[in-house]
């Protein structure tokens, strides 16, 4: 499949910026934000909490065989359906900062969309702390597999 | 996995990120690096060190000399080092389409 997702991220700058087009309207792309039970398919977490409302507040966790590996949870600073949503970001039992996040919603024909991710971190080192995260995890997932093929082997 | 954030952790600093400039056209000597600097010799031998123990820096004996390199292999890392974060939104986003095309159909 074709990588539609781009990736800004600047040099010495504390922020990132995350762009994609969807081949959905964007009242669909917004749902997908919006309806708990969607959000927990694509994001492969646990919703705990997610009110759609200014000064409403989220939570998410996800657990790998039976233990919570991660969770994470936020204020929801604004929320205009079909627009945007700006909302807060932390991560807990990890040394990051909490992260403000702005999401854009654009309608860009009747069956295309755009989502605008701009997220702003506490410094630039967070910032690419972070962006070394999903590699660390691939690590780990890399090594899990290992670890079931070797267990197999015994 | 230490080691790569160190590598970060050495390219957050400005001094570094000058030094890896200075070398990157021609392999220099800790004596010829510092010239360009106005802070004290044993600092630039701090981050020289740095830069040396997360492979950014290349360090070749040449008779009593030591000249820096820049490793170029090292530097690529860094330029891809976004790709898995990308590769990790996109996978998510295409996941989010196929389910939300589903949505629509129903």
């Amino acid at each position: 499949m074709e990588r539609k997702t781009k990736i800004r991220a600047e040099e010495n700058c504390q922020e990132l910026i995350i762009t994609r087009e969807f081949d959905l309207p964007v009242e669909l792309l917004f749902k997908a934000y919006e309806d708990p039970e969607i959000v927990a398919q694509w994001m492969g977490t646990k919703v705990i909490q997610l009110e759609n409302r200014k000064h409403g507040s989220w939570r998410f966790e996800t657990s790998h065989n039976g233990q919570v590996m991660f969770s994470a949870n936020g204020v929801i600073l604004d929320f205009v359906p079909e627009q945007k949503i700006t909302r807060t970001f932390e991560m807990e039992n990890s040394p990051f900062p909490v992260q403000l996040e702005f999401l854009e919603f654009e309608k860009l024909t009747a069956d295309t969309s755009k989502l605008t991710m701009q997220i702003i971190f506490k410094s630039v080192a967070f910032r690419n702390q972070l962006l070394q995260m999903p590699f660390a995890n691939g690590l780990n997932m890399a090594h899990d597999r290992l670890q079931a093929i070797l267990s197999g082997l015994q | 996995m230490n080691l790569r954030r160190d590598v970060f952790q050495a390219i957050a600093d400005p001094t570094r990120r000058a030094i890896l400039t200075l070398v990157a056209t021609q392999a220099m000597t800790a004596g010829a690096i510092a010239a360009n600097f106005d802070t004290a010799r044993p600092t630039v031998s701090k981050h020289l060190q740095i830069l040396t123990e997360c492979e950014l820096l290349q360090p070749s004996q040449t008779g009593r000399e030591i000249h820096y390199h820049l490793n170029a292999r090292k530097m690529k890392e860094i330029a891809d080092f976004i790709e898995p974060f990308r590769n990790m939104w996109d996978d998510r986003f295409n996941k989010l389409e196929s389910i939300m095309k589903k949505y629509k159909t129903k």
